[in-house]
């Protein structure tokens, strides 16, 4: 196969006009005839028993078509977690029902107790206000350390300690206990990777329709996964047949992770449409989205680095507690685990490692995936110690990594690199890009700056984060032989229409990513034909075959390979056809540009010829049957692990605390690149996400459980003066097991950024000779100010 | 109780009956249909429903439709003028300063009023006039990008604000 020079261009995206013009189509967009609008009773405590609820007053409201309470749905499921982690000693999780709506008790500020449904919007937010709920309050826990403690108030009355389970990967403990007693150096921290909330600027919505005649529901929903949802809500919790059931997943304003999962409300107004038998629409409010989309990170960790006298890291032993909230979210229970431990090795070939997890419920919103989940955490940890053991061992933070790097290897003549926690890496090289980044920083120049800069009085700082992903999402036996409870292939079908032109219908889901480009530039190459003749479909259940959706920087790892498996049947049935055509053998056919030639010869055929005659078979092979529309299934052989190199550079401003980011580098290598400009996009993007972490976000409860900092007015995250540009490059390492040697780009920026930023302000402060180990994020002016007077 | 108002919305009038508390950007979405306005959060704070009043940028979430009686109202749906894109949305595009495209409208409206009254600005005075808009995909660089696309291409001449018609 030949291209036609698509790929590795940075071609401008066809679908940017509808945005730019106001044509989007997002879900709260979608009005239907008969709708009717939701709003939800939501509990003001974190932990209350529910006494009683009355909808007298607000039945009698105008407007108000229904209302239900969670009596009215205590007889159906919950929504259910597609991740089962196993106590140590083998025990199931504890998994709590996580009801539609709460009947007996409130288990986080936000959990719903009724749905109101009315004529508008505004008469269902009047009616929800008049429902009379009578609250016990109860104490809460919103700390995962302090939910295991003895006498801590209980989230879920069967579940003890309020753990959900305990669990550990890596060599045995005791060698790990022995190789850091024995370390000529150890590096020991306590930190807190601190909640963050999502924050995609379109908030989630809902519009849920049911047809009398048919028997059919219609879900729009502003998901990453639509038949995932369909698959849960149908099968697991309204027990309605799949085929009955359609969900459309139109354009969605941004996910980072937070609308991959199955939301109560989905479910609820798809009950409540089938009661009502009106469509029903709900579109969270931001102090809504605050208080129900799942949160990501929650981590409090201890973690102790050992190196040996020349600087090599000996072990690394970690124990986490992480907070999952009051309910299990569809993939919670993996973040810290399986996502996370897995990643411990890091880029460093640290011969022991052991990690332990205790995951625990509290009184607050529940935690999933956000941006790079898992990953994020397990770098800040290996980033923030390797750093600090520098600064300890007062020697340069880059040849510490240096001496620690696992070699280049290209996973084709050499092997994979397999890991002390499970995995085994594909291709990498981490030198590369370190020293990259190196260059582009101007690393020694910039340590005279920094001198210079400390004999004036001022603060500067550099921090250096090289991370590395498990992205591809996911082989499904191994990650069925974790716990996974569904298979995480992807579906790729190819329609060659009669007159030449091309749909494809992908399980992928674009909610910024711009799969409408990137992939036709894929498909476009592969068949020799026009960007322009190709069409690329996504997010309707009824329109695509089957589909896992986007995250874990997938997509066209996994999604663009069952699209590639399908052109390659399209091209072997092609060739038969020309054979035919052309009155020479099938084998003798080779397919470039477009063309079906025979070999060695200038006899051919065009790909629209042949399209034409697949559906119009009056001289047509014997046997072959009619038509040029495949689909595949495409499971991959094993993750893919983009790496790269994030550098820091700041200015603490001596006097408040204020930190400056003056640059940013970033050097990725997330295997051949499709189209450099978007992946340059989501690069930027995860790395202002990073950057928010490191330097402004973070949910904080107090001990009453109440979200002090709910809303855009509270909740800090970068505004545009607070970032400079961001200085890209990349390196290529290709993925040696999938067809287009593509690794993921998605999640990368915020897994590798956040610790550059905080390395850089405590080495800032080490060069004006405050010693200081660790300050929390984010790393407001106040806390820097702080650190520096202690 | 509902309330006579006549405004007139990318170069067409409208008069409706609205509810005094019906906010401006519900007025636009739910009953004129224009849905390019965008609401992103509940306090004023993320830009996403940045649309021109009187030739101004203004968050259509912080109005009343009652206040924009016999307004002249701008929204992204009436920035391209006979299917020619105006300089920042062809910006939008040539810079991917867009990814899911939700904060987009907002931001372009908002660079639409900077640019009329500083047709050069530098990066940093593009950076304090997004200070009223969220981007939670781009970390806003392209958008810089593409804000600067449009300043070098706009034949832009310094006008009294009021006298703009976009």
């Amino acid at each position: 196969m030949s291209t036609n020079g698509y790929i590795g261009k940075s071609v401008k995206r066809v679908e940017d006009k509808r945005f730019i013009t106001g044509m989007g189509r997002y879900t709260d967009d979608i009005i239907l005839p008969q709708q009717t609008y939701a709003s939800f009773v939501r509990s003001p405590y974190a932990h209350a028993k529910i006494l009683s609820v009355d909808i007298s007053a607000a039945k009698a409201m105008p407007g108000v078509v229904a209302i239900y309470t969670g009596a009215d749905v205590a007889d159906v499921n919950g929504v259910p977690c597609g991740w089962q982690v196993n106590f140590k000693n083998g025990d199931t999780m504890k998994e709590p029902k996580h009801p539609l709506l709460v009947a007996d008790k409130a288990r986080h500020t936000g959990d719903a107790v009724a749905i109101v449904i009315a004529e508008s919007q505004a008469e269902a937010v009047d009616a929800a206000q008049a429902v009379n709920v009578e609250y016990e309050e109860l104490p809460c826990v919103v700390n995962a350390s302090e939910a295991v403690r003895a006498g801590a108030p209980l989230v879920h009355q069967e579940v003890p300690n309020n753990i959900c389970y305990d669990w550990t990967l890596g060599n045995p403990i005791a060698d790990v206990d022995a190789a850091i007693y024995g370390a000529a150096h150890v590096t020991s921290l306590e930190f807190i990777n601190q909640r963050l909330v999502p924050n995609a600027i379109e908030p989630r919505s809902y519009n849920s329709s049911y047809e009398v005649s048919t028997d059919k529901y219609t879900l729009y929903t502003s998901t990453q996964n639509p038949h995932l949802i369909r698959l849960l809500m149908c099968a697991f919790v309204l027990g309605i047949p799949e085929h009955k059931v359609r969900v459309v997943g139109p354009d969605v304003g941004g996910g980072f992770g937070s609308k991959i999962y199955h939301y109560t409300e989905e479910a609820l107004l798809t009950w409540c449409t089938r009661k009502i038998k009106r469509p029903v629409k709900w579109t969270e409010t931001r102090s809504e989205a605050f208080q129900t989309d799942a949160h990501g990170r929650d981590h409090i960790t201890k973690a102790d680095m050992g190196f040996d006298a020349d600087g090599k890291i000996v072990a690394l032993r970690v124990k986490t507690y992480a907070n999952l909230g009051a309910y299990l979210s569809t993939f919670s229970t993996c973040i810290p685990t399986y996502l996370h431990g897995t990643l411990l090795q890091g880029l460093y070939t640290t011969p022991k490692i052991n990690i332990e997890v205790t995951a625990v419920f509290t009184h607050t919103t529940a935690v999933d995936a956000y941006r790079g989940a898992g990953r994020p955490e397990a770098t800040y940890l290996l980033e923030r110690l390797i750093d600090l053991a520098a600064h300890e061992m007062n020697v340069d933070p880059v040849e510490l990594r240096f001496k620690n790097f696992i070699p280049p290897f290209d996973g084709v003549t050499q092997p994979g690199y397999q890991t002390q926690v499970a995995l085994q890496y594909d291709s990498g090289n981490y030198e590369g890009v370190l020293k990259k980044g190196l260059e582009m920083l101007g690393y020694e120049n910039f340590r005279k700056e920094q001198k210079e800069a400390a004999n004036n009085g001022k603060l500067l700082g550099v921090g250096f984060s090289t991370y590395i992903e498990a992205c591809g999402i996911a082989p499904s036996a191994v990650v069925g032989s974790l716990g996974a409870r569904a298979g995480l292939y992807e579906v790729g079908q190819v329609r060659v229409q009669p007159t030449g032109k091309v749909s494809v219908y992908t399980g992928s889901h674009s909610h910024g990513q711009g799969h409408e480009t990137t992939f036709a530039q894929v498909v476009a190459d592969k068949l020799g034909i026009s960007m322009d003749d190709v069409e690329i479909v996504h997010g309707d259940s009824e329109a695509v075959a089957f589909g896992m959706g986007t995250y874990g920087s997938r997509s066209l790892a996994v999604g663009g390979s069952a699209i590639i498996k399908s052109i390659e049947k399209i091209i072997e049935k092609g060739k038969k056809i020309a054979a035919h055509k052309l009155e020479a053998n099938a084998d003798d056919i080779e397919f470039a540009s477009g063309k079906f030639t025979v070999k060695g010869t200038d006899k051919s055929v065009g790909f629209g010829d042949v399209a034409l005659t697949a559906y119009v078979p009056h001289h047509y092979p014997a046997g072959l049957e009619p038509g040029l529309d495949f689909s595949s299934f495409y499971d991959p052989a094993n993750f893919t692990y983009p790496f790269g190199c994030h550098i820091a550079v700041v200015e603490v401003e001596k006097e408040t605390g204020k930190v400056k980011l003056k640059r940013f580098v970033s050097v990725d290598d997330v295997g051949n690149v499709i189209n450099p400009m978007i992946v340059e996009g989501q690069i930027h993007g995860g790395v202002v996400q990073g950057i928010g972490q490191a330097l402004y976000e973070g949910a904080v409860y107090d001990n009453n459980g109440q979200l002090t900092n709910g809303s855009y007015m509270d909740y800090c995250m970068p505004r545009a003066d607070d970032i400079p540009m961001i200085e890209t490059a990349g390196q290529v390492t290709p993925c040696p097991h999938n067809p287009l040697g593509v690794k993921g780009a998605g999640e990368a920026g915020a897994i590798g950024s956040t610790p550059a930023v905080v390395n850089a302000v405590i080495d800032a402060l080490w060069s004006g000779g405050h010693k200081v180990r660790d300050i929390r994020m984010p790393l407001t002016s106040e806390r820097v100010w702080q650190a520096m007077k202690n | 109780m509902s309330i006579k108002i006549s405004v007139t919305v990318n170069g067409v009038k409208h008069t409706d009956r609205v509810e005094p508390r019906l906010l401006l950007v519900h007025y636009l979405r739910d009953t004129l249909r224009l849905t390019g306005t965008h609401v992103g959060c509940d306090t004023s704070n993320c830009g996403a429903c940045t649309i021109h009043v009187n030739g101004k940028a203004t968050k259509s979430c912080t109005m009343l439709a009652v206040q924009a009686d016999k307004a002249r109202i701008t929204t992204i749906e009436g920035l391209a003028k006979d299917d020619k894109m105006h300089p920042l949305q062809e910006g939008f595009k040539e810079c991917h300063g867009l990814q899911c495209g939700f904060c987009t409208p907002g931001i372009i409206m908002t660079a639409a009023d900077l640019l009329q009254h500083n047709p050069k600005p530098s990066e940093e005075e593009i950076r304090l006039a997004l200070e009223g808009n969220y981007c939670r995909c781009t970390g806003y660089h392209n958008i810089v990008k593409a804000i600067q696309f449009a300043a070098d291409t706009m034949k832009a001449t310094k006008k009294p604000r009021k006298e703009v018609v976009l």
